[in-house]
């Protein structure tokens, strides 16, 4: 476990992701708390956060969090996401050959917290990080799923003069919060 | 090649950004490539894809069948169609019918290839992917697959962005990406309809698979409630499995990645934002594919992946860009999609730009013969329009053995107004683009197969007969006498069989197979006359002749009678190096030891590296003769000679020539030595031209005096 993240996180920041990892839960939700202040998160017009839904949140208080950092916001709209700063949501696996996160983001609010917002905050469980690609390929059910997303990296372009430019139109940066103890504290 | 198309190669060599461009990507690009492929390997990774691709379009009825029913299982609506003029029509009514007034699409190449237009039905259209964006408000067309504004220097973006935008846009690449995600934000937002390709679509589960960098096609095929994907059933695979291969070689391949940032797996309809399905649209659409796939030869065209790779590596390409070639695909790969979805003639032109030095064959993914294509379009050209009066005039003579030799003696008395010393540096009139970058050989007073029978062999028990091709025998005997002598050390006797001729190799390289098959018989004849245990040549491109493609000539004739012969004859066949080589493994020869001859330089030709695959053998040998070898960059791309292509397309041959001779010069070396006499006599004379003080040598001569 500890060699492949190791190899998924330096993967991931060869292609300018930021990889955290913390041991439990509450310690990730604290440093989430941090970044969104820091970034410059308010209720201010265009400085929201969006969290899409996910089992991260699940025994957490919503109203509790939206008190600590006025401006987050739970429920995922075009217009929210297109407005905010931040947006926030859970990867289902990773592949640490290529420092790639994967999603099942069939439910829309995943798709839009992760497009539309200048930062994406990927939240994931350490343990689903796997090798490569084949392995993410033998767990994924696309009969079941409508839409997976393979992200490595923010988005980027060369298509000037090939010089490569972080963030055109999808987040210019990617916050990977992975963290040990995912399902224990879930439970 | 008509006027238009030698006035856009004109143009196009004349734009110094695009050649700064295109010629600072090619030489980076190939460093980067190697890096992305660390720890992979490429054979058995391209062999798979090779096989994945080859079997779909085996299948392309049932899998399109099997796609359209997985994915109208999960909501899609599947339209398969073979005619471009449907899928246009299809949009369009459907746009109609829907009331959509704004379109955001991104990148795909079917929908340039059929020339989507909906702006005339009062639709506005938006590219979204970046280099597309800049290339719709410039009005022009892509001039890369993968880099559509790779021609377009930041002062001309900014110039772009501030007359159809906004005025007063910096060349400031940060801040042009910046204005450009903010000005299409609001159309994302606002669009009713997107529009995509797909890079694979897997027939098991009706899965699109979109690859992207910018994330376009993700917000492409969230936000608008209608996407609409227009897949050419090229892109059909299998199994889910499949797309692993494919998607570890694209990005690699196309841009040096491990992967792209996005790729999205799109699978029936996902909901829309208000909760309803996705209306999706999937258009399959075959614009003769189907008709590549039943050709024998062309079916494995249909195994590209579209990353661009013959594009950068090709020396063509990189001096000319895109848009010589038309307005979509562009490149090796481009010339061959285009003359089978665009029609044979629209590739007349564009087909003679192929260099044939095979530089693409190595590294292409799908493992696509390129240039074997390109020549078969030619040859089918030929047979559908016939030669060139010129040509015809041309090969007339070359079939003919006795005149075109008489012919060859003749001009080393008519070529005396124009020599120096060995050297014919000026022609007059239409010729001098010939001699403008580069000074021609004069032909010899004396051919080979008359100074060898001058030469005092002892009569050996083994004896090897040797193929001079003709630049070997009329202009450069003294590369034979030197071949001669080498083999007399290990006590071997050379024979010349009189009736040998020319190797075939500029009829087959022009589409004259039939010319081709007739030299190849005179050879054959020639060559198994007398009792030898090889026929070494030390021309490459005639090894490969003599090897390969008497035999290729044969079979897309449908001659069989001369088969085995031609069989007998390839199996004899051996470049001079590797022949060297072998005897000095054996012991027969034993090179001089303790020499330092210095500093040295090796030029890989085309067919010795790629067809015969000898790079290894003449630099042992030059090294163990007591040469120092430094290498120059990018040591085995073309010089630029390719037989009759420096004299067809010169203007495109001297640039080429002028990159090697920078190379050959950056390395410090007196000396460039390689294997064929077609790139000493392009070499010889460029240096000649330059003026500067390094010799170009065979290794022939190289390694004359060097043995025991």
């Amino acid at each position: 476990m500890a060699t492949t993240f190791e190899e998924f996180k330096s993967r991931a920041e060869a292609v300018s992701a930021e990889v955290h990892r913390f041991s439990a839960k509450d310690e990730a939700r604290a440093f989430i708390l941090e970044f969104l202040k820091e970034s410059g998160v308010s209720d201010a017009p265009h400085c929201g956060a969006v969290w899409a839904a996910g089992s991260f949140l699940e025994g957490a208080s919503k109203d509790d969090l939206k008190a600590k950092v006025p401006g987050l916001r739970f429920e995922v709209t075009q217009q929210a996401s297109a407005d905010s700063k931040v947006g926030i949501s859970q990867l289902d696996w990773a592949i640490s050959a290529t420092g790639t996160l994967v999603q099942d983001a069939t439910a829309v609010d995943k798709r839009l917290v992760s497009t539309l917002p200048s930062i994406h905050v990927a939240l994931l469980g350490t343990e689903r990080i796997l090798a490569d690609m084949g392995s993410v390929l033998e767990q994924l059910r696309p009969e079941q799923l409508n839409y997976i997303s393979f992200i490595t990296g923010p988005s980027r372009t060369a298509d000037i003069e090939r010089v490569l430019t972080i963030g055109v139109h999808g987040p210019e940066r990617l916050i990977i919060v992975a963290v040990d103890e995912f399902q224990e504290v879930t439970a | 090649m008509t006027t238009q198309f030698k006035d856009s190669i004109e143009t196009a060599l004349h734009n110094s950004n695009l050649a700064g461009a295109l010629g600072r990507f090619s030489e980076a690009y190939r460093i980067s490539r190697a890096k992305a492929y660390e720890g992979i390997d490429f054979e058995a990774l391209r062999n798979r894809i090779a096989e994945i691709k080859s079997s779909a379009s085996s299948n392309f009825e049932a899998l399109a069948e099997q796609f359209k029913q997985s994915a109208e299982a999960r909501g899609a609506k599947v339209f398969r169609t073979a005619d471009p003029e449907q899928v246009k029509r299809y949009i369009l009514d459907l746009a109609l019918e829907k009331g959509v007034k704004r379109v955001v699409k991104s990148k795909s190449m079917a929908s340039e290839e059929i020339h989507l237009s909906l702006e005339k039905a009062g639709i506005e259209v938006d590219e979204t992917d970046l280099g597309e964006w800049i290339i719709q408000l410039a009005h022009q067309t892509p001039s890369h697959m993968v880099m559509p504004a790779i021609h377009l220097t930041k002062e001309e973006v900014a110039e772009v962005f501030s007359q159809e935008v906004e005025p007063g846009q910096a060349p400031d690449i940060p801040k042009l990406v910046k204005f450009a995600r903010g000005k299409l934000r609001p159309k994302f937002l606002q669009a009713d309809m997107g529009i995509t390709g797909a890079n694979i679509a897997v027939a098991e589960t009706g899965s699109l698979v979109i690859v992207t960098n910018e994330g376009n096609a993700r917000l492409v095929s969230t936000l608008p409630k209608i996407h609409v994907a227009i897949v050419g059933i090229e892109k059909l695979v299998a199994m889910l499995k499949d797309i692993q291969p494919i998607l570890t070689a694209l990005p690699r391949s196309a841009t040096c990645q491990l992967l792209t940032s996005y790729v999205s797996i799109i699978s029936g309809a996902a909901p829309n934002i208000d909760g309803t399905p996705k209306e999706l649209h999937i258009i399959l659409m075959d614009n003769h594919r189907s008709d590549m796939a039943k050709d024998p030869l062309f079916k494995q065209a249909l195994q590209c992946i579209r990353c661009a790779t013959c594009l950068n590596v090709c020396p063509v390409f990189r001096l000319v860009g895109g848009h010589v070639f038309g307005k979509t695909y562009t490149g090796g790969i481009g010339t061959i999609l285009t003359a089978w979805f665009d029609g044979l003639q629209k590739a007349e032109d564009i087909q003679g730009l192929c260099i044939q030095c095979g530089g693409c064959v190595a590294v292409c993914p799908g493992k696509i013969d390129i240039p074997g294509l390109i020549l078969e379009l030619r040859r089918r050209l030929v047979v559908e329009k016939g030669q060139s009066m010129a040509m015809k005039a041309i090969f007339g003579v070359v079939n003919n053995r006795r005149l075109f030799h008489f012919m060859l003696r003749m001009a080393s008395v008519t070529q005396k107004p124009f020599t120096s010393g060995r050297f014919i540096r000026h022609l007059p009139l239409f010729l001098s683009d010939i001699t403008d970058s580069r000074s021609l050989p004069a032909v010899a007073t004396f051919p080979l197969r008359d100074t060898i029978k001058k030469i005092d062999q002892s009569k050996g028990k083994e004896k090897v007969a040797f193929y001079a091709g003709c630049l070997i025998d009329f202009c450069y005997p003294e590369m034979g006498e030197s071949l001669v002598k080498i083999l007399n050390k290990a006590g071997i006797e050379v024979i010349f069989p009189e009736a040998q001729t020319c190797c075939g190799a500029p009829a087959r390289y022009n589409g004259a197979y039939e010319v081709a098959a007739g030299n190849a018989r005179d050879n054959i004849k020639a060559l198994l006359e007398t009792d030898v245990s090889y026929v070494v040549s030390a021309c490459p491109t005639c090894t490969v002749a003599l090897k390969h493609d008497f035999i290729e000539t044969f079979k897309s004739l449908g001659v069989t009678d001369a088969m085995a012969e031609a069989g007998k004859l390839a199996a004899k066949a051996i470049d001079f190096a590797t022949l060297i080589r072998k005897l000095v493994d054996e012991g027969r020869l034993t090179l001089k030891e303790g020499e330092d001859l210095g500093k040295i330089t090796y030029h890989d030709s085309c067919h010795l590296k790629r067809t015969l695959k000898a790079s290894k053998a003449p630099r042992d040998l030059l090294q163990q003769a007591g040469h120092e070898i430094a290498e120059m960059v990018e040591c085995d791309t073309c010089c630029g000679m390719a037989g009759s292509y420096s004299i067809k397309l010169p203007e495109i041959s001297a640039p080429i020539l002028a990159r090697k001779l920078k190379h050959i010069k950056e390395t410090g070396a007196s000396k460039v030595v390689m294997d064929c006499p077609g790139c000493v006599m392009q070499l010889r004379g460029g240096l000649d031209k330059d003026g500067a003080p390094i010799r170009a040598e065979h290794t022939v001569e190289s390694l004359a005096n060097r043995f025991k």
